[in-house]
């Protein structure tokens, strides 16, 4: 079993991204499980959601407290919240920045990769230029870092999950998924 | 590498019944099984969680997928009144709530039963305030326990779907309205693949709803009047028959969801493991899928601990826990609910069940997860080595309390 947890800010779009994961591990023929951490969460307060896949059917009904991937849509989180806790020592933490991975305190520890989501989001005009929608674009990015998830399932889910702007948000991925950094290593290959 | 996938989730979802697999939480899992069902009227008041079980059938209504009466209430007692009245004229009726909101309902909850109208209602596990909490706890469903309804508990979103069309199947022939629990959050709002039957084995799995006696304009007739001691007890004896007879068929109801869907979540109860069970767990709702988990790593190292899910609150499933437990040492019933003054009610009422039994296996009671608390494998694993080591039952056991 693989587990995911993603930390966001209410708003950016953290629960449907983990739902449009969800939607593309299963149409990969896998199960899969999404669900937000439990909360009453508002606009801009730090957010958590997850995702497991796996297998076989999956029983387990708890939050996930060692995660094998992280997915951060607001480098600021870092500043506020040990993002990093309990994830596992060969686990991967993708962060949505400009900067490279080694900008990042913990590329010491953790495989760190950053893609600028919100400037993908951005040019595809997706929320606003100061609050862009970076959901959608991130998962572009966690497929070619993590190959738990391919691009053409995250495209054809995505296309049924969001409710307005399908084009752009497919586009959003692509791009990211083009775009991505990996701390210590050359810039991915096309 | 994927075709094997592809074998086990076939096996899974049986593609020869499924209509569309979808992503979707236990909230939209429920909407779908009402539309399944063919309902005639919803009426509902929001509540978190619940509320997108109820949003989604209102957007199902409006487009028209949907032909069904959807009647915005300003309460969830008028809800349930509503249904009252809609269920009475034939038509077949659904509603969802949760924590207060059904609290609230309890007047009318007793009305609906005693009237033996087969309404079906999916109530969200959320724990009672004050403090506030919106969070998973069984509470508010089990203080529901003698109005009549049948109640039934969830482990998996498949299962809100299945459990809900066998609950119209079940209510319409015993004349019981039915409730069925999810936990808060742990279904309600996780996404998981769900298999959508099809229509065309739906509708005979459960055909039309026609009662022997309706309210009609036409035929003008009063139910509910007046009635002296002299015969009142009697439509209260008829009651607990009916509930006695749904217990009967619970698992024919169950095997004619299988011969035509495909799908098999028990009967009263559910055992898993318990072949030469010396300790067992009791459990419901979502803890069930994390202790299955954990009695496997038991079985792995050669410790013969066993699993009983309880799936019917109402009727209790007395029969079933005295055959599951001839042959066990020991008994832990985990419950997310406590009833004050006395202790978790799963324990109770399973206390109760087995006096009347051959053998008296040590019984321990353990309360964990209140108001949502996570009840992760390695608290699981505690309350079972607890169990292992005790030399004397407990009635009452709080796991994780804060000092």
């Amino acid at each position: 079993m693989i587990e995911i947890r993603m930390h966001g800010r209410g708003g950016q779009g953290a629960v449907v991204a983990c739902k449009i994961l969800a939607s593309a591990l299963f149409k990969e023929g896998k199960f899969s499980q999404s669900f937000p951490a439990f909360g009453v969460e508002r606009r801009g307060a730090p957010v958590m959601a997850f995702i497991r896949v796996d297998n076989k059917p999956i029983h387990l009904r708890t939050e996930i407290y060692e995660p094998d991937h992280l997915i951060i849509l607001d480098p600021t989180l870092l500043q506020t919240i040990d993002v990093t806790r309990g994830l596992k020592p060969e686990g991967t933490v993708l962060i949505n920045s400009p900067f490279p991975g080694e900008h990042f305190e913990l590329s010491k520890k953790f495989t760190v990769a950053t893609v600028d989501a919100s400037k993908i989001a951005v040019r595809h005009r997706l929320g606003s230029r100061s609050i862009p929608i970076v959901n959608t674009a991130i998962l572009g990015a966690f497929s070619r870092l993590t190959g738990v998830v391919g691009l053409e399932a995250l495209v054809k889910a995505l296309r049924e999950s969001v409710p307005i702007h399908p084009e752009e948000n497919a586009a959003a991925t692509r791009d990211a998924y083009r775009e991505l950094f990996v701390a210590n290593t050359v810039q991915a290959q096309e | 590498m994927k075709r094997v996938l592809e074998a086990q989730l076939d096996k899974y979802f049986n593609p020869q019944t499924t209509a569309e697999i979808k992503v979707i939480e236990g909230t939209h899992a429920a909407s779908h099984a009402a539309k399944l069902a063919r309902v005639k009227t919803i009426s509902a008041y929001p509540i978190t969680p619940q509320t997108s079980i109820v949003e989604l059938l209102s957007e199902m209504c409006a487009s028209g997928d949907l032909e069904a009466q959807f009647i915005k209430v300003e309460s969830e007692h008028s809800a349930m009144a509503c249904l009252i009245g809609a269920e009475a004229t034939g038509a077949r009726s659904f509603t969802a709530t949760s924590s207060q909101g059904l609290l609230l309902m309890h007047e009318v909850l007793h009305w609906a039963a005693a009237a033996r109208l087969p309404i079906v209602m999916v109530n969200v596990n959320r724990a009672l305030a004050p403090p506030w909490n919106i969070w998973t706890d069984q509470t508010d469903s089990l203080a529901q326990r003698d109005t009549g309804w049948i109640q039934f508990y969830a482990e998996s979103n498949q299962e809100v779907l299945d459990t809900i069309l066998m609950a119209y199947r079940l209510g319409e022939q015993v004349m019981l309205p039915v409730m069925i629990n999810m936990d808060a959050f742990f279904l309600s709002h996780t996404a998981e693949p769900v298999a959508i039957p099809k229509q065309n084995l739906v509708d005979e799995f459960l055909p039309a709803y026609r009662p022997e006696f309706t309210l009609d304009v036409n035929d003008p007739r009063a139910f509910g009047g007046l009635t002296k001691p002299d015969r009142y007890m009697e439509f209260r004896y008829n009651i607990q028959k009916a509930m006695e007879t749904a217990a009967r068929l619970i698992p024919t109801v169950a095997e004619e969801y299988d011969y035509l869907i495909g799908r098999h979540h028990g009967t009263q109860v559910e055992e898993y493991r318990t072949e030469d069970a010396e300790y067992l767990l009791v459990t419901s709702g979502t803890i069930t899928g994390t202790t299955r988990i954990v009695v496997d790593q038991f079985r792995d190292q050669g410790v013969p601990l066993g699993l009983l899910k309880i799936r019917t609150f109402r009727p209790f499933p007395d029969q079933a826990i005295r055959n599951a437990v001839a042959h066990v040492k020991k008994i832990g019933v985990i419950d997310r609910n406590i009833s004050f003054g006395s202790g978790g009610i799963f324990f109770n009422e399973i206390k109760a069940a087995i006096y009347n039994a051959k053998v008296h296996p040590l019984l321990n009671g353990y309360v964990a997860g209140l108001g949502g608390r996570d009840v992760t494998p390695s608290v699981i694993t505690d309350i079972a080595e607890h169990l292992i080591k005790s030399k004397q039952g407990k009635d009452l056991i709080w796991i994780g309390v804060k000092k």
